[in-house]
């Protein structure tokens, strides 16, 4: 039986491994992006790049400006004056300031919303995409990227790779990743800190309901349930 | 207090009940950890209904707005995201303590004499169970909500000649769109958790008339006391149900550790591309069903078309489901546990864990020669366990079960 049980168990351990073994999948080289949620000024700076950079093609319209503000501790007056581009009110969610058909005739398709895409193509993705482009003449803007063949997007964070040591242009694209990662899931900043509560709190109360069964089956070790005969 | 119970009891069999069931109804002492999971299941339930009610107060069943109303649940709902972890974690949970509750019936014969029909029972809960979840999965409206329900849906559509209108039927249109959405969130909050409900207390009923076997798979009742109180049984309350409360705080321990610190679990409770609205025009590129659903996956691809139809893959993945419900009649053993059983039945039910667990990894892999071939060998296995039970069942030496249970 306890043979049985430890094959089944190492069995089981076997194929997570090779599970997490073979998750990654096939394609291209992602570099690790290294992003710290907990990390606020990355997330501030990440969110004042984003606005600059990007907010001008790419909605994140499933974010609202006030909650970026309360989360990022940005106060709502410096959210309105500085990062607050296409929007009138700081409850709004955050759509780009470009036209979508404008877009369809300038790059050939709608950018896409960002809301959820460090979610579904991971931070690696984001980090190693962003840093991604090259040179490459036939396309329309004059860059291709190495992630995403023949991406619509321009280079748009070029002026930065370019004055900035490759060191710096990193940590700004980290900056935005993070936000990013931020963005396709809020919570994230507050449920490790609740969980660790909570198993707090299920840990004292094992103990309790451990020390009751205990108390418990006395009797049916030594009481009136001991096996008779 | 006693003069309220008697007003009740006049008119309702509370104390009957209450005795019949919990505080008189006898249970084997030697239950082991393979035990806890009946009573979790009921839990997950519990959680699974009650995270359920307040999703449906927010969630919206059409294909035009599902998506972004799950992504405001996650954001602007006052603890949304907490309920709607809890519930896409309950999801997944419900099948690991469903599959560990099984897994413990093979272990000690439970679904043998007098327990067939708990066993048909809990088989029944089983598909509904797979039905629910897989309904489920396709309301959040992601990519892989949207292609999942395709390729399962399309499966009816394999049936000779009466498969398009079947389809049609189905889906309420000629392809997934929201028709279906529609009506598998109908099916999903009201027709199979009404189903479920009513099966888990058939199931009960089934199991409190003939009462639970145990791990040494003696039959208690056979050995009573003057006052016919099995002589290897305690009440279930509070014996088990305060050992149950145990069961269920470490439970909630390794459940709340997934949904605070890892919700989407790699990707194997919430898949990255569902993060992606669904889209008719762009394909994935690579569909699987969730973990749960994947052995049976790996069935169906293992099965090549035959004349132009996928239908032998599909009558096959129907044929894995449903032989298991014959279990009670393809076991031949004299003995119930494992503790007593032949070595053949020792080897064959480590083969088969091995090849559930084997199935369901390949039905998540790309399909590959290899895979495909593979996918052959260990359906082939999984098939062979229940054909072959008659024999393997009936062979080698068992070792001699004890009249009572014993101490461990």
């Amino acid at each position: 039986m306890k043979t049985l049980f430890n094959t089944t168990l190492s069995a089981v351990a076997a194929m997570i491994i090779s599970f997490n073994a073979t998750a990654g999948g096939a394609g291209v080289h992602l570099d690790p992006a290294n992003t710290d949620i907990n990390d606020e000024a990355s997330l501030q700076r990440g969110a004042q790049s984003f606005m600059n950079y990007c907010s001008g093609c790419h909605s994140i319209e499933l974010m609202r400006y006030n909650r970026i503000a309360k989360d990022l501790n940005i106060s709502e007056t410096d959210m309105a004056n500085n990062l607050m581009f296409n929007a009138e009110k700081t409850g709004s969610t955050i759509f780009s300031s470009m036209p979508d058909d404008g877009a369809k005739e300038w790059f050939g398709t709608t950018p896409p919303d960002l809301s959820l895409t460090a979610r579904a193509r991971g931070t690696d993705w984001v980090y190693t995409y962003l840093k991604g482009f090259y040179a490459d003449d036939s396309r329309p803007y004059g860059v291709n990227n190495h992630v995403l063949e023949n991406a619509s997007m321009p280079d748009v964070l070029w002026q930065l790779k370019q004055d900035k040591s490759e060191r710096a242009f990193n940590q700004d694209v980290r900056d935005i990743t993070n936000f990013l990662d931020y963005v396709a899931e809020p919570v994230k900043l507050i449920r490790y800190e609740i969980g660790v509560k909570v198993l707090g709190f299920l840990f004292i109360l094992f103990i309790l309901a451990y020390l009751l069964k205990k108390e418990y089956w006395k009797d049916v070790k030594y009481g009136k349930w001991r096996a008779k005969d | 207090m006693d003069n309220n119970k008697n007003w009740i009891d006049q008119r309702f069999p509370l104390t009957k009940v209450w005795n019949e069931h919990l505080a008189e109804y006898y249970t084997p002492r030697n239950f082991n950890f393979w035990y806890f999971f009946g009573s979790l299941a009921i839990l997950v339930l519990v959680i699974q209904i009650l995270t359920g009610v307040f999703l449906t107060m927010h969630f919206k069943p059409d294909a035009a707005l599902a998506f972004a109303s799950v992504e405001y649940i996650m954001r602007d709902v006052d603890w949304g995201w907490l309920i709607r972890y809890i519930h896409s974690t309950g999801a997944s949970a419900f099948f690991v303590v469903i599959y560990l509750h099984m897994y413990r019936g093979l272990l000690y014969g439970s679904y043998k004499a007098p327990r067939e029909l708990i066993w048909i029972l809990g088989m029944v809960l089983y598909i509904a169970l797979m039905a629910e979840a897989f309904m489920g999965y396709v309301l959040p409206w992601g990519q892989m909500s949207y292609w999942g329900a395709k390729v399962i849906i399309n499966l009816f559509g394999s049936f000779p000649v009466i498969g398009d209108i079947l389809l049609e039927f189905i889906l309420g249109d000629y392809a997934v769109g929201d028709p279906a959405l529609n009506r598998f969130f109908s099916l999903h909050v009201i027709a199979l958790p009404l189903i479920l409900v009513v099966l888990v207390f058939l199931h009960i009923v089934a199991l409190h008339t003939v009462g639970s076997n145990n791990p040494d798979g003696v039959e208690i009742k056979k050995n009573k006391d003057a006052d016919g109180i099995p002589k290897d049984g305690i009440p279930f309350h509070p014996y088990y149900s305060v050992k149950d409360i145990v069961g269920v705080v470490v439970f909630l321990m390794i459940f709340t550790s997934i949904v605070f610190f890892a919700p989407a679990l790699g990707g194997y409770f919430l898949e990255a591309p569902n993060f992606v609205e669904a889209n008719p025009l762009k394909t994935p590129d690579h569909i699987a069903p969730l973990w749960y659903l994947t052995p049976f996956y790996s069935v169906l691809r293992a099965i090549p078309p035959m004349f132009g139809s996928q239908l032998p893959g599909v009558l096959a993945m129907f044929a894995a489901l449903l032989i298991l419900v014959a279990l009670p009649w393809l076991d031949r053993s004299k003995v119930k546990s494992i503790r007593y059983r032949s070595w053949p039945y020792k080897v064959a039910l480590a083969i088969f864990v091995v090849t559930f667990i084997v199935l369901g990894w390949l039905g998540m892999q790309a399909v590959t020669p290899l895979y495909s071939l593979m996918a052959q060998i260990f359906t082939a296995l999984y098939f062979a366990f229940f054909i072959l039970m008659p024999w393997f069942t009936s062979i080698g030496e068992t070792k001699p079960v004890p009249e009572r249970t014993t101490e461990h």
